[in-house]
């Protein structure tokens, strides 16, 4: 019978999980969630003064949700995500200076500036991207779930998407056949309230709450509050537990807020949602400054080590920037590396027959 | 005494030889295991290899192939029946983007070793939704690539060629060639003790002097039969090149047919528009322009959705009598 999961609110610093951390550790998480914060700051900067193209969907006010949930993943663990991707990719250990420079379209970037801000990928991080396609990924996240238990490691991969993607056919196909095969993957919904303009209340039907549509599969799911990292952590834990131990799919839905729009061209962000709504999850709910504050309420951090650590963050940002801008483009024959494995490592297949069809 | 075996036993033994080979290979798809095979192609290879190797999936293609895909970055080698190649439709998105993208967006640090196989054809009488030949769309992604094999001999070759490449590869068969036989070799039979044939290569299936007819898929039989007609009742030579890959191209095998024969017509089950004849008769103006003693022609499918009529789809499909027409028409 698929289940909520169940927890006690008042006992998330006390959950084993949390209840383990170091001082340090907790000193690491907020300087993640930080460098989050400064390199989406950077990266919005840079956009408005010309050093990239297309999209630039940017993740404050969710750094919680990829650093917490990313903190408890083990060297069998996996991470894929949709196009809000930099908090991921961040967590999972790349450096801002292949962030940026994927930003700036640069030879120097993670895809070797063939994919942009929406497509980071770090495989040797078990990071699978960055994809475009909103709920694209939610079969490749099961497919890598499908991998793990395949080649019997013990391992789960979290999948996240946005509240926007639960209406696409690709996630509830991928919902039966994680439950009807036991697979170890784990949906995080990032729910921010909007897909794009459009409020959650106008795009989606559902009972209680989007991740309770798991019942219908036989998922357990769980729903909670994403601006404390010690709740996000205590709660993801259990799913994480349940995909190691049992080999079960779960659907855990995280409540979070961009501050920012859909993306940088999102010129109706003030429109579709009030100025009032913004601040007010700025003063009450921003993951950063919650975490800052319960660690200088445990005397873990000073507010001189805060601003320091913040400080640093800006300047690595501003730092991958001028990285960026120094870095060379790529060369204009290296538009077709990358296209075919075989033809990049001249195999004899790969040098068998014509792949390529200019002129 | 040549072994003769069915089209569709011929993609058995590549599929058992290929889970022999490597514990990765993951044969998928709808009834594929304990149904044997809509077709009866995995007849038996469930019941050899069990549960994790040979694996049945729900009416679910946007799911499970693109949890095929997501698995292959992982290493697993699936390969992937679809009971039709026309029900790609509701996968489009897992293929194209995923499968053939993946790799380019993530500067080549990912790639995808999927096969994608099933039957894609007309002349069947299930109508236009079931009858679709989109190996003409699938050759137009660069990162993907595609195979038509026309005979058992071609079709066990490829097809483990094709599981050991590192790239996607969309593999079509047709429900017409499954129950047709041709001569494959006993393993023991093969100097390398297997049969691979490389993507890429072309294959001459009859030597001649005044047309070419090139063609792919079960196009390979009809014009095999029209160039009877034509040596029979006209005293005209056709050779009959079959691209046997669309993607990657023999273009070599094209040209030095062409340099030959002086005369070219594409032949494939395909609709006209954008046709895999479209693009080797633009290759062939360009490379050969002087070499032609006449346009270069095409033969497809007639221009409309497959129809259901029995008598009238016999006539939209391509037929010997139409390419012996066309050949005529420039000999």
């Amino acid at each position: 019978m698929a289940k909520k999961t169940s927890s006690s609110p008042q006992s998330h610093r006390d959950d084993p999980v949390n209840s383990s951390l170091s001082a340090q550790d907790k000193i690491e998480l907020f300087r993640k969630m930080v460098r989050i914060r400064r390199f989406e700051q950077a990266s919005l900067t840079k956009y408005q003064g010309g050093k990239m193209g297309g999209f630039l969907h940017l993740y404050i006010g969710q750094e919680a949700v990829a650093v917490g949930t990313m903190s408890l993943l083990g060297e069998n663990d996996h991470v894929i995500t949709a196009y809000r991707d930099h908090g991921h990719a961040l967590a999972a250990g790349m450096t801002m200076d292949e962030c940026m420079a994927e930003l700036y379209g640069k030879a120097t970037g993670c895809s070797s500036g063939k994919g942009g801000s929406m497509h980071y990928f770090a495989p040797d991080k078990r990071y699978w991207g960055g994809h475009g396609i909103v709920a694209g990924q939610t079969p490749l996240g099961l497919g890598l779930a499908y991998a793990l238990k395949y080649r019997g490691q013990k391992g789960a991969a979290l999948c996240y998407l946005g509240d926007g993607a639960v209406n696409q056919g690709a996630f509830h196909e991928s919902l039966n056949l994680a439950g009807l095969w036991d697979l170890p993957v784990i949906y995080v919904i990032e729910n921010n309230g909007y897909s794009m303009g459009t409020s959650q209340q106008r795009s989606s039907a559902y009972s209680g709450c989007l991740a309770q549509r798991a019942e219908a599969y036989g998922i357990d799911w769980d729903h909670f509050n994403g601006s404390d990292l010690y709740e996000v952590r205590a709660h993801t834990a259990k799913a994480l537990k349940r995909a190691h131990e049992e080999s079960r799919p779960s659907i855990i839905e995280i409540a979070t807020y961009r501050y920012e729009g859909h993306s940088v061209a999102d010129a109706m962000k003030t429109v579709y949602r009030t100025k009032e709504e913004i601040e007010r999850y700025q003063r009450e709910h921003d993951p950063v400054n919650v975490w800052r504050q319960h660690l200088i309420t445990e005397n873990v951090l000073s507010e001189t080590d805060a601003k320091a650590i913040e400080k640093a963050a800006q300047q690595e940002a501003e730092s991958a920037a001028v990285f960026a801008d120094n870095s060379p483009y790529p060369e204009p024959s290296t538009i077709f590396d990358h296209v075919y494995w075989e033809v990049d490592n001249q195999t004899t297949a790969g040098q068998t027959g014509r792949h390529f069809f200019n002129d | 005494m040549p072994r003769l075996i069915e089209y569709r036993d011929a993609i058995k033994e590549a599929l058992d030889e290929e889970l022999a080979r490597d514990p990765m290979v993951v044969v998928m798809g709808e009834e594929v295991a304990r149904y044997n095979g809509a077709y009866k192609v995995t007849k038996g290879l469930w019941e050899k290899w069990g549960d994790k190797r040979v694996v049945d999936t729900p009416i679910s293609e946007a799911g499970f192939i693109g949890m095929g895909v997501g698995a292959s970055m992982l290493g697993v080698r699936p390969v992937m029946e679809l009971m039709f190649w026309s029900f790609y439709t509701v996968a489009w998105d897992q293929i194209v983007n995923n499968a053939a993208m993946v790799r380019y967006m993530s500067g080549g640090k990912i790639n995808c070793p999927i096969v994608i196989r099933g039957p894609a054809n007309g002349g069947t009488n299930v109508g236009a939704t079931h009858s679709h030949t989109p190996e003409n769309i699938m050759a137009s992604f660069p990162g993907m690539k595609c195979v038509c094999p026309a005979t058992a001999y071609d079709v066990k070759g490829l097809l483990k060629a094709s599981i050991r490449d590192n790239d996607p590869v969309m593999f079509m068969e047709s429900t017409m060639l499954y129950g047709i036989k041709g001569e494959v070799p006993d393993n023991s039979e093969l100097p390398e003790g297997e049969l691979v044939i490389p993507l890429g290569v072309a294959d001459v299936k009859r030597q001649g002097t005044d047309i070419s007819l090139i063609c792919h898929g079960r196009a390979v039989l009809t014009c095999l039969e029209a160039a009877r007609i034509l040596e029979e009742d006209h005293g005209i030579q056709a050779e009959v090149v079959d691209l046997r890959s669309i993607r990657p191209l023999d273009e070599d095998a094209i040209m030095d047919s062409v340099r030959k024969t002086h005369r070219a017509i594409y032949v494939e089950e395909g609709k006209p528009f954008c046709g895999v004849g479209a693009q080797v008769s633009s290759m062939i103006m360009q490379q050969c322009f002087d070499d032609l003693d006449a346009p270069v022609l095409r033969v497809n499918s007639l221009d409309a959705p497959a129809i259901y009529s029995p008598p009238l789809e016999k006539l939209q499909l391509p037929t010997a009598d139409l390419v012996v027409d066309k050949a005529l028409s420039i000999c």
